[in-house]
């Protein structure tokens, strides 16, 4: 991720000297073992359990005490219904997905992130998988937990992810007719300007903000 | 028939439609009945005083027998999510406490737990300020499952339960104006710990109420518990075993009538839960009655909680500050009464427009600007009324959150009306759809 200048709105009268100002901001990297608490034992025990680990984890992240497991789109089903009915791992519930945009990472513009729940070891994980914008296509988890379907629906709704195997991918809290992905960072927050005492406030995406 | 502009009908290539909006349901009931079809869709909702708000439910009906049950929701959609990426962490909470309007303070600590969580603070929130959390969620519990009787009483037409269940929230909702100032949307929980301490003598008025609702919450359950009627309408009702729930991703009270004591307060304990003294209420019945005694009892179990809070806000080693110690994070100064009505302290605004340059800045930076979150993703989940509400952030390392995703129970929840409906009778759907308990200010978002 990068960001440019000081203040959020661009082509407003920025005379601080800092808008050209650009940093990369650095999300934490791959982790290496021992991972630490339960987490060597989930990956250990995916490891054994599916040959193909080494091609579909990309990379598994510790961060604040959490797991994430970066999953190629590809062999999202497959790793998916291994960490679901292995006894080892168990994670019977996923609860639901959720969508993130991020424009600058060309190629993986999208991001899919499932958080999972073992009640049998009462663990959580978390699968993301990233995808480009140009092919907005990943397979549907339905078919193993079937708590998704909604969830699938409002991902695709507010981020125009396309979940293949979906039994009904259709818009759910837009309408039918909708055109766009109201999440998606391209997609402006709109309003209007308000008038209060004489001064005029600016909609929120206009207004100067700090980075 | 002639034209009724509240029972209108039209031939269509799927078959007649009838649009009843009001007007004279006999009329409408002859020329449904004069035709030869048994089998038909009905729309109900979304403004329909028995869905539990503006949901939308399509039931395909073959006489009085529901064959298939489908939900449609979005008529409350605000776009909270997408909001809260244009405001700073600070003022997140203000949205996010919109979302489930029932349960503002499971809103706020889930979404604060996972800024702690991202900005590293999760350990120096102060202990009184996680002791006041856990009291307002815990009598926000008891207002949710109140209104969860209420309405679901009113739906299947046990009035008195409705008066009672309201009558009763109201004593909570005062509290909540003591405490926080705003009876819903309080805004309370902050990011680092709560916005003000409590006032004087509030722990009084608490221990009050608490001993209050120990005696009126007898009515709600003597009038209902083992009531014939009310057994008749909801036992054996909207049956979803433990496979079901699981596969459906369902927790909460849905969860535990199936037996299963899974409670994130017990099993995953997130402000200091595991020093409390309660019990997980369960039920084997994995019906919509099992629920109901779930709730009822629930709601004793939180005035358990209650009690234990008020006595740790007046022991000594609980006194201290509600807010971190880190004045990068932790707002400037705290809200005072004045003569006016609650605002920012005289003191404070003496102190930054007379004597200190130093604290208008910082105070100015904090408030207009707020505070930076390292870059990463985070998740934190509480047990609401209705399950597991959690909170998945990423910042990218700004003032503002580059993503708030809730994932809320009411949603996943609702998922289950057809596997809780389908063969059953249409008037057992209200009773299923009740005890689901979905609020559509969460499902929509």
């Amino acid at each position: 991720m990068t960001q440019q200048g000081m203040f959020g709105a661009t082509g407003t009268g920025d005379t601080s000297g800092y808008g050209g100002l650009v940093r990369s901001v650095a999300a934490a990297g791959s982790s290496s073992r021992p991972f630490g608490s339960y987490f060597d034992d989930v990956a250990d025990s995916l490891e054994r359990a599916y040959p193909a680990f080494s091609d579909a984890i990309e990379k598994i992240v510790i961060d604040r005490d959490e797991l994430t497991m970066h999953v190629r789109a590809s062999r999202l089903l497959e790793v998916a219904k291994i960490l679901r009915d292995e006894p080892s791992l168990r994670f019977e519930m996923c609860l639901g997905v959720s969508g993130a945009h991020f424009p600058s990472e060309t190629g993986r513009e999208l991001h899919a992130i499932f958080p999972l729940l073992s009640l049998t070891h009462n663990r959580r994980i978390r699968l993301e998988v990233s995808i480009p914008d140009a092919n907005p296509h990943m397979p549907s988890v339905v078919s193993i937990w079937a708590g998704n379907n909604w969830h699938e629906r409002e991902t695709f709704d507010m981020f125009g992810i396309i979940f293949d195997g979906h039994p009904g991918l259709t818009r759910i809290l837009m309408p039918d007719d909708w055109a766009g992905h109201p999440q998606r960072k391209d997609y402006a927050l709109g309003g209007i300007p308000v008038e209060y005492k004489g001064a005029t406030v600016p909609p929120p995406n206009e207004r100067r903000s700090y980075r | 028939m002639t034209f009724d502009p509240y029972a209108s009908s039209r031939e269509t290539t799927e078959g007649t439609i009838y649009s009843v909006t009001g007007g004279d349901w006999d009329d409408v009931v002859t020329e449904i009945g004069s035709t030869k079809e048994e089998h038909v869709v009905v729309n109900m909702g979304p403004q329909h005083p028995s869905t539990h708000g503006v949901l939308r439910l399509i039931l395909e009906l073959e006489g009085e027998t529901v064959n298939e049950a489908r939900c449609g929701i979005g008529y409350l959609h605000t776009g909270i999510e997408k909001n809260a990426e244009y405001r700073s962490w600070t003022q997140g909470v203000t949205f996010v406490t919109r979302m489930d309007y029932l349960t503002p303070f499971f809103n706020e600590t889930a979404y604060c737990l996972a800024v702690e969580k991202l900005l590293g603070i999760t350990d120096q929130v102060p202990a009184r300020a996680s002791v006041i959390r856990v009291m307002m969620m815990e009598l926000n519990r008891i207002s949710s499952h109140l209104v969860a009787l209420a309405t679901g009483g009113m739906e299947l037409g046990a009035l008195s339960a409705m008066i009672f269940g309201f009558r009763e929230r109201e004593l909570v909702l005062d509290i909540f104006e003591l405490v926080t100032g705003l009876r819903m949307n309080s805004a309370y929980v902050r990011p680092g710990g709560v916005a003000q301490d409590i006032p004087v003598g509030a722990t009084d008025k608490i221990r009050e109420t608490v001993s209050q609702l120990r005696t009126n919450l007898k009515d709600t359950e003597k009038l209902l518990v083992g009531n014939s009627i009310w057994l008749a309408r909801t036992d054996g009702v909207g049956y979803l075993d433990l496979a079901g729930c699981t596969a459906l991703g369902i927790t909460g009270p849905i969860l535990r009538s199936t037996g299963l004591p899974w409670d994130l307060r017990k099993t995953q304990p997130y402000c200091g839960y595991e020093t409390y003294d309660f019990d997980v209420v369960t039920a084997e019945s994995c019906d919509a009655y099992g629920r109901f005694l779930i709730r009822i009892y629930e709601m004793g179990q939180s005035l358990r909680i209650v009690e234990q809070c008020v006595e740790r806000l007046d022991s000594p080693e609980y006194q201290g500050p509600v807010m971190v110690e880190d004045k990068k994070i932790g707002w400037p100064a705290q809200l005072s009464l004045g003569a006016d009505g609650l605002g920012n302290s005289l003191d404070h605004i003496r102190e930054i427009m007379g004597t200190s340059m130093e604290s208008l800045i910082h105070h100015f930076k904090l408030v207009t600007e707020g505070f930076r979150v390292p870059a990463g993703q985070a998740y934190a989940a509480v047990e609401s009324p209705r399950g597991e509400l959690g909170a998945q952030l990423i910042s990218d390392g700004g003032t503002k959150p580059y993503r708030v995703h809730f994932r809320d129970p009411s949603f996943n929840n609702l998922q289950a009306t057809a596997a809780m409906c389908e063969g059953s009778q249409i008037a057992d759907v209200i009773a299923a759809v009740a005890s689901i308990d979905p609020v559509m200010g969460g499902v929509d978002r």
